[in-house]
């Protein structure tokens, strides 16, 4: 299962029609202890580049874009719960919505793992 | 992603005395009233709870340090702040308000009587406003000194006596008091070897705790010294931010500025009795009105329903009707839930009444609570 990353350090775990979508170990780093996770209602169209989730942070709220056109099917119930999840597990469990894709061929613009970590490296 | 809070230009941030110790001990640095500033180490909430527990090491070199020296200094400087400083006996501090002409808080600030002077902590983001508008009202033969050649210190939560007598710091006179002897909003000048420091207890965090002036080039020394003791840690101002929000005390250009006087503010207890009556000091027209008759908004707490944290600028309602505004607010990690302050009409400020803030076009219900969130645990007497 091929796993994309975005400039705006998301992940994107990709299943056939259907990706997961999450931040990553990187960016809840940068952000500190999550208090509060928003998610997409099941249903909500999204498009690439337009808010989808937001992230609580004790100092601040940051907005999450979706990484790519298309429906949300599913948002992560357990964040309501436990948002540190997004601290401890942001790669895995800590996942925050699951959606279609209206467009695989914008993952083409992504980037995998190993240019990604060089991405960062940078910043 | 991307943080919707704006931390600041780029342009001329200027350093700090303690600003390579910072980043030699792992802080994130953000631009904070034109300085570079430790916002946190090792994360806000651990370093949150850490000072409710034991003893959290804070830099507030950006805070303006000055001293007001000449005969007659404290009632030169009762003609722009509401407080009775003449009365301030050596070693006793106060917190009063620099006023405007109409009675609005240009900042707030601590005022010491150190014996030969008064010593002012002033918010580093107005220090030069606040210099100008000093320099500007109080009369020539008064002498004004900034201490930007110091330090300031704070050392807060329930271990920070024990960890100032264990650095041995001594009474620099022998009618100063031992540190663990001083109470709440006194102070005095002691030595740390030959280092002089001016401490006071007092802080900004709701917990005991001491803040202490140091020259600039000791305070690498002193941090470390400080630091190597198992009970302190450095904290950053993510915590020192929430801190403060729990323990009820208000922010200068969040929760204050040139539009609140002290009653809106809730600030009455700075305006002491012997100025009330005589009066004497800017805006007292209306802050005497507001006193008498009440202010038509009033600062206040929220406690908030749920999870999701309320922060500044939501619009807080009655209905659908808007009734004010939050000016602080955010998740508070020794409640475990969010809070918030801000400002609603006086007929909305009891405790108790609901109301409902607007955040990304959600209500969340949000109750007027008492402040502080959290009991303050300053030390008013000592046992010996």
């Amino acid at each position: 299962m091929p796993r994309y990353y975005t400039e705006e350090h998301e992940w994107i775990d990709v299943d056939g029609d259907v990706a997961t979508v999450g931040i990553t170990d990187y960016a809840q780093g940068q952000l500190g202890d999550i208090v509060f996770v928003e998610v997409p209602d099941t249903g909500a169209e999204l498009s690439k580049g337009g808010d989808a989730a937001v992230v609580e942070s004790v100092k601040a709220a940051s907005d999450v874009y979706a990484p790519v056109d298309g429906t949300v099917t599913e948002g992560n119930a357990q964040l309501e719960e436990d948002p540190a999840l997004v601290n401890s597990d942001p790669e895995g469990e800590g996942w925050f919505f699951r959606m279609t894709l209206g467009d695989k061929g914008q993952l083409e613009g992504l980037m995998n793992a190993a240019a990604y970590k060089s991405y960062c490296d940078d910043l | 992603m991307s943080e919707t809070e704006e931390m600041g230009e780029e342009a001329a941030i200027e350093t700090l005395p303690l600003d390579a110790w910072h980043r030699a001990r792992g802080a994130r640095m953000v631009e904070f009233a034109g300085y570079h500033m430790p916002i946190q180490y090792d994360g806000i909430m651990a370093e949150h709870l850490w000072t409710r527990d034991s003893a959290g090491l804070f830099d507030v070199s950006h805070m303006g340090q000055l001293v007001l020296s000449g005969e007659g200094a404290a009632e030169a400087l009762e003609a722009l702040v509401p407080g009775d400083i003449s009365a301030l006996q050596p070693g006793r501090m106060r917190y009063s308000l620099l006023l405007a002409e109409d009675g609005g808080i240009l900042d707030d600030l601590m005022v010491t009587n150190t014996g030969r002077g008064l010593y002012l902590v002033v918010n580093g983001a107005v220090k030069w406003d606040d210099i100008a508008h000093l320099r500007e009202h109080l009369p020539d033969e008064i002498e004004m000194n900034l201490l930007d050649d110091h330090a300031l210190l704070a050392l807060q939560g329930p271990k920070a006596v024990d960890a100032l007598v264990a650095l041995g710091i001594a009474p620099e006179f022998d009618d100063i008091l031992p540190v663990d002897r001083l109470v709440f909003m006194q102070a005095g000048p002691y030595l740390w070897g030959d280092v002089r420091l001016g401490i006071s207890r007092s802080g900004y965090t709701g917990e005991d705790g001491f803040e202490i002036s140091v020259p600039a080039e000791h305070a690498e020394a002193l941090a470390d010294a400080l630091c190597a003791i198992d009970t302190v840690k450095p904290i950053g101002l993510g915590a020192r931010d929430s801190l403060r929000l729990e323990a009820g005390l208000p922010l200068y250009g969040h929760d204050l500025d040139e539009g609140i006087d002290p009653v809106e503010g809730d600030l009455s207890f700075a305006i002491s009795k012997r100025r009330r009556e005589e009066g004497g000091f800017p805006g007292a027209a209306r802050i005497l009105g507001h006193l008498a008759d009440g202010s038509p908004r009033k600062r206040v707490g929220l406690s908030v329903e749920g999870k999701l944290p309320v922060r500044e600028g939501a619009k807080l309602f009655d209905g659908n009707t808007e009734v004010g505004l939050v000016t602080s607010g955010g998740f508070a990690p020794s409640v475990g839930a969010p809070i918030a302050m801000g400002y609603v009409p006086r007929d909305h400020a009891a405790p108790g009444t609901a109301l409902a803030a607007e955040v990304r076009g959600k209500r969340i219900p949000v109750t007027v609570a008492a402040m502080p969130f959290l009991p303050h645990r300053y030390v008013r007497k000592t046992g010996a």
